[in-house]
C-alpha cells in the first residue's frame, strides 16, 4: 500500500491572474511511513494536501500530476482521474484528513459518537448498536473513555476534540492519514500526547502519515524511524527530501540550513540569530531561475537563469540546488557552506543584569488577583468567581527580561492586562518604579502609562486597519507625550520606523499592506513610542514563521541593549524563553509555580509542572536535565 | 409678472445642508485622505455613471426646491396680493405639462381618453366613444394617420439633439479614466432628456392620471418626496444609531442595559400604529392652528418633516442593534486594547477605532434603509398617515394605483412610471454606496 504523488501542480485564478502555489511535487507515503511536509506559511504545504484530497478551494484546480493509491490486491488507481462521486469512498475511507482547528472541525450541534456514526455508516455500514460499539473502540483507541460517547464538543478540552477527531479519522479505516499541523493550536503537553498518540496508531495500524507542519521539532520527533523521511516545502516546490535523521545531521538546502539556523536555542543565547531576509515570491510563474535565488546567502549566476533540478547528494536525500549539482563545480565550494555562517557572529556576553538585586525594581507585583464573578439568574447574583488570576508576585528590574511561561487559560494575558489596568484587579498592588498605580485615576495614570506598553501576539488584530501606519504610532504620542508638536511626532515617528527597521515611507501606507513580521515590528514601533521603560510582550512571535521570530527576537534583543528596556515575555515557547530571558516565572492555574533564574528552572526544574512542560518540548531542544 | 420667494422648512433644512456639504468639500479640497477615495469613485466606471444619475436626481431634487408665490394684481387700496400656490423652479420649467391637464385617464401618447363617453357629434347626435384629449395630440388633425409619422419626427429630432449635446460634451472626459461606461450612462441620459424636451410638450408620454395631470409631471415632482424622506430620515437616524448602537456595545454594563431597554421597547410596539399614532398627533397640532401655516404648501411641507422626524426617531433600532453586535466584537480587539493602554480618550476611542471599522455596515444598511424608507412612505399613505395626500409623492402615486389596477382595463403606467424612476434612483443609490465603500476600504485594491 501506498500513496504517490507524481509531479503534481495546483493552479489557482485570482484576480485575473493565474498563481501556482504548488509545482512539481512529488511524494511517497508508504505503509508504516511518515513523511513530514515542512515549510513555513504559504509555500504551499496545505495546498499540497487539499488537492490529494480533491478539496481544493475556489478557484483552484490540479494542472498537472497523478495522485496514485496502490493497494494489494486492488491494483493502483489514479485518484485525480475517479469522478466525483467515487471520491466520497476515497475520502475518509482510504485517505483521511486532520485539521488544525479542533474548534472548528467538529460540528456542534452532534454528539462525538453521532460524528464517528456519520464515517462508520459511510465506510463499514456500520449503523446502530454495533457502530456505538465500534466507536467506542476507537474513542478507546485514542485514549478518551467511553463515557465521552454521548459528549458535545464543547464539553471537550481542545486535547480531547483533537483526539475525538483522530477517532472520526481512524473509523474508515484509512491507509494514508493527513494531518495538517495538528498541533499547532494545542498547548505543548497536549501536543506531545497527540503527536505519540499519532506514532501509535500508526504502528499498530500500519498506516501512512503525511504531517503538513511548519515545526521543525515536531518533524524531527516525528521521523526519528529509519523509513521516515522530511520533505522541506519552499515556495510551491519541495527544495530538499531526506530521511529525517539525515536531514537534521547535514541540511543540505540553503533554505533548510537557513530554517535551522534561525531556531532559539539556549546555546545560542547573546548571539544575533541568524535571519533570512526577504519574502516568499509571488507565485505567477514570472521567475525564471531558482525560486530561493532572492533570499539565498550563497546565489551566484546560474542561480537566477536556469532552473535547479533535483540532485541527489547521498542515499534518499535530494536537494534542488545547483549547489548540488555533481557535475558543475560550484562557485560555493570556495565559500564554504551556510551552516557556519551563524559563526560569523562573534558571541557576545549574555544579556541583562542576572539578577535584580540592584535599586528598586521598576514593576512590583505583589499578590495580584483578579477574579471574574459568574453571575446566574434574572437578578444576576453572584454565584462563584473564576480565580483567573489568584495572589501573583514578581518582581522585575531595569532591563531585565523576565519570562512568564503557561499553558493556555493559566492566566498569564489576563495578568497582562490587569498590570496595565486594562481590567481592574480585584485584589493585590502593582508598583511601577516604587509608585503604586492602585488608587491612579484619569491624568496621572495616563502618564504611568507612558513607562509601560504591550506588544500583542496577533499583528493582524493589534493595528486599527482603517488607520495609516503614522497615525498609529502618532496617536500614543498625542495621548502621552503632549510637549511634542505635530512636527516632533513626525520627527520621532521617523526615528521608530528606522529603530525597527522599516523605511521611511511605511508612516504613509496601512497596516494591511505590510507582511506579519513587518506588522509586528510596526507594533513595537506603537509601543516605544511613548518612551516606556517596561514592554510586556503578550506572545510576540507565536502568529509568526521562524524566519521571522529569529528577526523580531534579534530586533527585541537590540532595543533591549539600546535603551535600557525591561521586557515581561509572556509566551508558551520555552526555546525563546531559552534564548531570551533571564529569570522565568512558570504559571499554572492562576499561580505562580515555580521561578527563577533561566538555566536553573530550565535545566533543574524543581517542580513536577515545569518538569512536565520541559519533557513535552518537541525536538527535546533543551540540555539534557 | 413679478414673484416673491418662499422658503419653506424643508427648504431651509436643505439649504443648510447644501451648505454644509460645499463647506466641507471646499476645506477638505486639499486633503489627501478625503480627496483619494473621492478620486477613486469618481474613476471607477461603475462610480461616475452612478454619480451622474443621482447628480440628475438632486438637481431635480434642488430645481423642486426653490419655491416662490405669484404676485397677483394689486388689490383695491393698491397692497401687494400674492397667489396661495406656492410653485417652484421645476413647476416654472415644466409649465407645460403643469397645466395641460386633461379630463381623466388617457395612456402614455394617447390623442383619446382612455374610457368610452357620451359624446354629441357635430349633427347632434349622441355617440359613445373615446373622445380626443385636449392637450396630448392635440396638433393632429387626422390622428390615425399622422400619429407615427409625428411621433418618430419628433422623437428622431429630441434624440439628435441629445446625440449632439453628448458630442458636444466629449472633450470633457476624453481624458478621464471612467471611460465608456460613463459615456453610455451620459449617451443615454441625454438622449432620454432630449426625447422628453421633444415630446412632452405635444404628447402625455407617460400618460394623466384620474384628474388628468400628466404622470411624467407627477413623477418629477415624486423625486424631492423621495429623496427628502430618505435625506432626512437617515439624517434623524444617523447620530442615534451610531451612537447608541456604538455606546452599548463598547460601555457595555449599564449603559448597555438602557440602550437595549430602550429599543427593545420601541421593537415590542408595531411600527406602523406607532408612526400612525405620533402621525396623528402632529397632524391634530398642525389642524388645530391653521395660523401657523401661510399656505397649504407651508403645512404639507411640515406634515413631511414631522413624517421623517417620526420615521427616524423609530427606525434607528435596527441598525443600531447591528452597530451594538459589531462594537462588542471591535473593543475586544488589540487594537482597541493598545489604545487603552495609551490613555487614549474613550471619545477618540470611539471616534477614532470603532467608528471607521463599523462604516462599511453603516453604508450598507443606509443605503438598504433609504429604498425601505421611500417604500415606507408608499404604505404609510395607504393607511392614511403618510406624506399630506395633497403632496406629490411616489406613495400617493403607488397608493392610487391600488384602485387603477383593481379597473377593467388595467391602468398600468402610473404605477410602471412610479416604479421605474424610484428603481433607477435606488439601483444608483446601490451601485454607488458600493463603489463608495470599497473606495473607503484601506485593503481594497487600488486601479
Amino acid at each position: 500500500m501506498s500513496l504517490t504523488v507524481k509531479d503534481l501542480r495546483v493552479e489557482i485564478r485570482a484576480g485575473g491572474r493565474t498563481l501556482t502555489p504548488v509545482e512539481g511535487v512529488d511524494l511517497v507515503v508508504g505503509r508504516d511511513q511518515c513523511l513530514a511536509l515542512l515549510g513555513e506559511s504559504g509555500c504551499g504545504k496545505s495546498m499540497t494536501a487539499l488537492a490529494l484530497m480533491r478539496l481544493l478551494p475556489e478557484g483552484g484546480r490540479v494542472a498537472a500530476g497523478r495522485v496514485e493509491l496502490s493497494r494489494e490486491g486492488a491494483g493502483v488507481e489514479d485518484l485525480l482521474a475517479q469522478p466525483e462521486s467515487a471520491m466520497g469512498q476515497v475520502r475518509g475511507g482510504q485517505l483521511a484528513m486532520i485539521f488544525q482547528e479542533p474548534q472548528t472541525s467538529l460540528n456542534p450541534v452532534m454528539t462525538v459518537a453521532e460524528q464517528i456514526g456519520e464515517t462508520l455508516a459511510a465506510h463499514r455500514a456500520l449503523t446502530g448498536v454495533a457502530a456505538r460499539s465500534e466507536a467506542g473502540r476507537l474513542l478507546e483507541a485514542v485514549g478518551l473513555g467511553t463515557d465521552k460517547l454521548d459528549a458535545y464538543p464543547f464539553q471537550l478540552s481542545g486535547g480531547q476534540r483533537q483526539r475525538a477527531l483522530i477517532a472520526m479519522m481512524l473509523a474508515g479505516e484509512p491507509e494514508v492519514l493527513i494531518a495538517d499541523e495538528p498541533t499547532t493550536a494545542l498547548d505543548v503537553t497536549i501536543q506531545a500526547q497527540i503527536l505519540k498518540l499519532l506514532q501509535d496508531l500508526r504502528r499498530e495500524r500500519g498506516m501512512g502519515l503525511l504531517l503538513i507542519t511548519h515545526d521543525l521539532d515536531v518533524a524531527r520527533d516525528m521521523t526519528r524511524g529509519p523509513d521516515d523521511r522530511v520533505a522541506v516545502m519552499y515556495a510551491g516546490q519541495i527544495v530538499e527530501s531526506a530521511p529525517g535523521q539525515a536531514l537534521q545531521a547535514e541540511p543540505r538546502h540553503p533554505y533548510t540550513q537557513k530554517l535551522f539556523a534561525v531556531l532559539p536555542r539556549l546555546e545560542r543565547r547573546g548571539q544575533r540569530l541568524d535571519s533570512l531576509p526577504g519574502r516568499v515570491p509571488v507565485l505567477d510563474g514570472s521567475s525564471a531561475g531558482c525560486r530561493f535565488a532572492e533570499r539565498c546567502p550563497q546565489v551566484f549566476e546560474r542561480c537566477r537563469q536556469e532552473v535547479p533540478g533535483f540532485h541527489g547528494v547521498a542515499e534518499g536525500h535530494w536537494v534542488r540546488c545547483h549547489l548540488a549539482d555533481p557535475e558543475a563545480a560550484s562557485p560555493a565550494d570556495s565559500q564554504g557552506r551556510g551552516v557556519e555562517s551563524a559563526g560569523e557572529n562573534p558571541p557576545r556576553p549574555p544579556f541583562g543584569k542576572g539578577g535584580s538585586e540592584a535599586g528598586t525594581p521598576i514593576l512590583a507585583i505583589d499578590d495580584l488577583s483578579v477574579h471574574f464573578p459568574i453571575r446566574k439568574g434574572l437578578l444576576k447574583r453572584t454565584v462563584g468567581q473564576v480565580k483567573a488570576v489568584d495572589g501573583v508576585s514578581l518582581a522585575l528590574a531595569a532591563g531585565e527580561t523576565l519570562a512568564l511561561v503557561g499553558e493556555s487559560g493559566c492566566g498569564k494575558t489576563t495578568l497582562a492586562r490587569a498590570v496595565l489596568r486594562l481590567i481592574e484587579p480585584t485584589g493585590g498592588e502593582v508598583r511601577l518604579a516604587g509608585e503604586p498605580l492602585g488608587g491612579l485615576r484619569g491624568e496621572a495614570l495616563r502618564r504611568k502609562r507612558a513607562q509601560m506598553q504591550i506588544v500583542f501576539q496577533d499583528p493582524f488584530s493589534s493595528l486599527n486597519p482603517r488607520m495609516g501606519v503614522g497615525d498609529i504610532l502618532a496617536e500614543g504620542m498625542a495621548a502621552l507625550l503632549p510637549d511634542l508638536d505635530r512636527a516632533g511626532r513626525a520627527r520621532r515617528t521617523a526615528e521608530l520606523l528606522d529603530q525597527v527597521g522599516l523605511p521611511a515611507d511605511a508612516a504613509g501606507r496601512y497596516p494591511h499592506e505590510f507582511s506579519g513580521g513587518q506588522r509586528q515590528r510596526i507594533a513595537i514601533a506603537r509601543a516605544l513610542a511613548v518612551r516606556p521603560k517596561l514592554l510586556i510582550l503578550d506572545e510576540p512571535t507565536s502568529a509568526l514563521d521562524v524566519s521571522v521570530q529569529a528577526q523580531i527576537l534579534n530586533l527585541l534583543s537590540d532595543l533591549r541593549r539600546e535603551h535600557g528596556l525591561a521586557y515581561l515575555f509572556i509566551t508558551h515557547n520555552l526555546a525563546v524563553v531559552s534564548y531570551l530571558a533571564d529569570r522565568v516565572a512558570v504559571m499554572r492555574g492562576g499561580k505562580i509555580v515555580e521561578s527563577g533564574p533561566v538555566e536553573q528552572v530550565l535545566t533543574r526544574p524543581r517542580t513536577d509542572y515545569t518538569k512536565l512542560l520541559l519533557d513535552s518540548v518537541p525536538g527535546q531542544v533543551l540540555p539534557d536535565k | 409678472m413679478s414673484m416673491k420667494p418662499v422658503l419653506l422648512w424643508s427648504d431651509m433644512l436643505i439649504l443648510v445642508l447644501l451648505a454644509l456639504v460645499v463647506a466641507g468639500v471646499w476645506l477638505l479640497r486639499h486633503n489627501e485622505t478625503f480627496r483619494a477615495p473621492l478620486r477613486q469613485v469618481l474613476a471607477r466606471p461603475l462610480g461616475a455613471a452612478t454619480a451622474l444619475v443621482l447628480g440628475v436626481y438632486v438637481a431635480i431634487g434642488l430645481l423642486d426646491s426653490v419655491h416662490y408665490v405669484e404676485r397677483l394684481p394689486d388689490g383695491p387700496q393698491g397692497e401687494a396680493q400674492y397667489s396661495g400656490e406656492v410653485l417652484s423652479a421645476l413647476d416654472a420649467l415644466l409649465t407645460p405639462l403643469r397645466e395641460r391637464v386633461e379630463k381623466t385617464y388617457s395612456a402614455p401618447f394617447a390623442t383619446h381618453l382612455y374610457a368610452k363617453e357620451t359624446l354629441t357629434g357635430p349633427d347632434g347626435r349622441q355617440v359613445r366613444d373615446y373622445p380626443r384629449l385636449v392637450h396630448g395630440g392635440a396638433h393632429l388633425a387626422d390622428t390615425d394617420q399622422e400619429f407615427w409619422g409625428d411621433v418618430l419626427l419628433r422623437g428622431g429630432l429630441g434624440a439628435l439633439g441629445g446625440v449632439i449635446a453628448w458630442l458636444l460634451c466629449f472633450p470633457l472626459w476624453k481624458n478621464r479614466p471612467a471611460g465608456r461606461p460613463f459615456a453610455l450612462t451620459l449617451l443615454v441620459t441625454l438622449v432620454v432628456l432630449g426625447l422628453l424636451v421633444a415630446l412632452a410638450p405635444h404628447y402625455h408620454v407617460l400618460g394623466t392620471d384620474k384628474v388628468g395631470q400628466d404622470v411624467l409631471y407627477l413623477s418629477l415632482k415624486s423625486v424631492r418626496t423621495g429623496l427628502l424622506i430618505g435625506t432626512l430620515t437617515t439624517l434623524v437616524v444617523l447620530p442615534l444609531a451610531i451612537g447608541l448602537g456604538i455606546a452599548a456595545g463598547y460601555f457595555g454594563g449599564r449603559v448597555d442595559d438602557l440602550i437595549q431597554y430602550l429599543y427593545t421597547t420601541l421593537n415590542s410596539i408595531p411600527g406602523v400604529l406607532l408612526i400612525a399614532a405620533a402621525v396623528l398627533v402632529v397632524q391634530v397640532q398642525i389642524e388645530t392652528h391653521p395660523d401657523l401655516f401661510a399656505t397649504a404648501a407651508a403645512r404639507t411641507d411640515v406634515r413631511l418633516l414631522a413624517l421623517c422626524a417620526i420615521l427616524g426617531l423609530t427606525g434607528w433600532t435596527g441598525l443600531a442593534r447591528l452597530l451594538r453586535a459589531e462594537a462588542l466584537k471591535l473593543r475586544e480587539l488589540e487594537f482597541v486594547q493598545a489604545a487603552r493602554a495609551f490613555g487614549v480618550t474613550r471619545a477618540r476611542i470611539l471616534a477614532r477605532h470603532l467608528l471607521p471599522n463599523v462604516m462599511h455596515l453603516v453604508l450598507i444598511s443606509l443605503v438598504i434603509d433609504f429604498s425601505g424608507l421611500v417604500l415606507a412612505e408608499a404604505v404609510l399613505s395607504y393607511v392614511g398617515v403618510g406624506v399630506d395626500p395633497a403632496m406629490i409623492s411616489f406613495g400617493n402615486m403607488i397608493n392610487g394605483a391600488r384602485l387603477e389596477l383593481a379597473r377593467e382595463p388595467v391602468v398600468w403606467w402610473q404605477l410602471a412610471a412610479a416604479f421605474l424612476f424610484m428603481f433607477v434612483l435606488v439601483l444608483a443609490a446601490n451601485l454607488f454606496a458600493d463603489t463608495v465603500r470599497d473606495a473607503l476600504d484601506p485593503r481594497g485594491s487600488r486601479p
